[in-house]
């Protein structure tokens, strides 16, 4: 399986590759890991004429701590993330997720923006980034936006990224004293994507749950936030009680379609129960257990 | 479409050729450059068989393109052997009979290879999660697992 015909193009430089992007308006596509956009490519199912790889572009890597904010360049590899101790230290929910994202081979390609600006339901880093209150950095011809991840997500394929935008940044707050997260996903192999899987980011004060957020990945056209489950356990000290609720409400909010993962009620009962398990190992974890 | 020129070293050697964009660096490296070593699998960066190692790190190369190869230090199973003796991997394999239809091998080795360097003294399970985007559809793996555990201690000999 070969790609169809496409020019390309190596830019350097941010500046250069928005240009290009300019240039070619809908007939380009930026490339970053290309383990989504090549396989497509494969298929046709994607044809751009002209691919703008942005490999080369080394301001669009690394990781860093700036004022309470991690900053993460868009073209940080899956396998970079887990090597982070920043993120180790600071946000594990990230790393933890990362690892069990497809296999070390495609982690040392796969970047965290190329995951989260390709708008696949089945992609896991759009559920991590509404469950940590995440912000990316768009840059576009006339300069940068900053957009939250609570409403990027529109639709399967179908972000707020604009064409002629490059996302260049992950912006995520640090979780403060207190915080747990937990992060559950089903998945029938090694490299396939989520049957379904939930990410959970919660602030304890003593045992009472002061915020929540619930995110879930594969169970709808794309990763949304469990707005009324969060709700529900807001204010409250969580018991077992409260998490099978929290889940029924979940469970509420999704609409998977069907396919060799499982049917709809399948794949719903396992979104509800990646919740209870999330929540559960969010709890331990801000409880320090 | 126009031919790209691309430069690389490949197994120490530095290769040139001209290439489609839209060629993937699996394909050049066996059919323009002659090094069959390395297999074309699934094709879908699933089973692990053509894994290369460029720049370092352990890639698929039916899903990277030759032209994302350009000014970079790609290795293959061929590149293993140095003058005409096996690496360790390639012994363990032998000695453990890490392998029965051969076909997963190329790609087994130079994970493998990459991942001893990267973990130099693994548990069995870090080797299991290692070697996780290696298919081997004969073994059942308890042999590779048992050849990498014996590699490892191949190379903490040297």
């Amino acid at each position: 399986m070969i790609p169809g015909n496409f020019e390309y193009h190596a830019p350097t430089s941010l500046a250069d590759a928005l240009a290009l992007l300019g240039q070619y308006g809908d007939e380009a596509k930026i490339i970053a890991g290309g383990h989504s956009l090549l396989p497509m490519m494969k298929l046709r199912f994607a044809e751009p004429e002209h691919l703008i790889d942005i490999n080369g572009i080394s301001e669009l890597r690394g990781i860093r701590e700036e004022g309470g904010m991690i900053k993460i360049g868009a073209m940080t590899t899956e396998n970079q993330l887990i090597a982070s101790e920043i993120l180790w230290d600071k946000c594990p929910l990230i790393p933890t997720a990362a690892k069990l994202i497809a296999d070390p081979q495609v982690r040392n390609r796969g970047t965290i923006g190329g995951d989260i600006a390709h708008g696949d339901p089945g992609n896991d880093h759009p559920a991590i980034m509404l469950a940590l209150g995440a912000s990316f950095v768009l840059a576009g011809p006339d300069g940068e936006r900053t957009v939250p991840a609570d409403g990027f997500f529109l639709g399967t394929y179908y972000t707020q990224l604009e064409e002629g935008e490059i996302m260049t940044e992950i912006q995520v707050p640090v979780p403060p004293a207190g915080s747990g997260y937990g992060f559950s996903k089903l998945k029938r192999k090694t490299g396939d994507f989520a049957t379904a899987a939930a990410a959970v980011q919660l602030q304890l004060n003593g045992d009472s749950c002061t915020q929540i957020n619930i995110a879930l990945t594969n169970v709808g056209p794309c990763s949304f936030k469990a707005s009324d489950a969060a709700a529900h356990l807001t204010g409250k000290v969580i018991d077992d009680a409260l998490i099978s609720e929290a889940a029924e409400k979940a469970m509420a909010d999704c609409d998977p379609s069907e396919d060799l993962r499982g049917n709809i009620e399948y794949k719903t009962s396992m979104a509800g129960e990646m919740v209870r398990r999330a929540i559960r190992s969010a709890l331990s974890n801000a409880k320090g257990e | 479409m126009a031919k790209t020129h691309i430069q690389f070293t490949l197994n120490g050697q530095a290769v040139e050729t001209l290439v489609e964009p839209r060629e993937l660096l699996i394909h050049v490296i066996r059919e323009q450059l002659g090094q069959t070593g390395s297999h074309i699998g699934c094709e879908t960066s699933h089973c692990g068989v053509c894994t290369v190692d460029l720049n370092g790190a352990s890639l698929k190369s039916c899903t990277v393109l030759a032209v994302q190869a350009n000014g970079g230090d790609v290795t293959t199973v061929e590149g293993l052997a140095q003058s005409g003796e096996l690496h360790a991997v390639q012994e363990a394999f032998m000695q453990e009979h890490g392998l029965q239809c051969g076909f997963c091998t190329p790609g087994m080795l130079m994970r493998s290879y990459r991942f001893l360097q990267e973990n130099p003294n693994p548990t069995e399970e870090e080797i299991r999660v290692g070697m996780s985007g290696n298919l081997c559809r004969c073994t059942g793996y308890q042999n590779i697992i048992k050849s990498i555990q014996v590699a490892a201690q191949k190379l903490q000999a040297k």
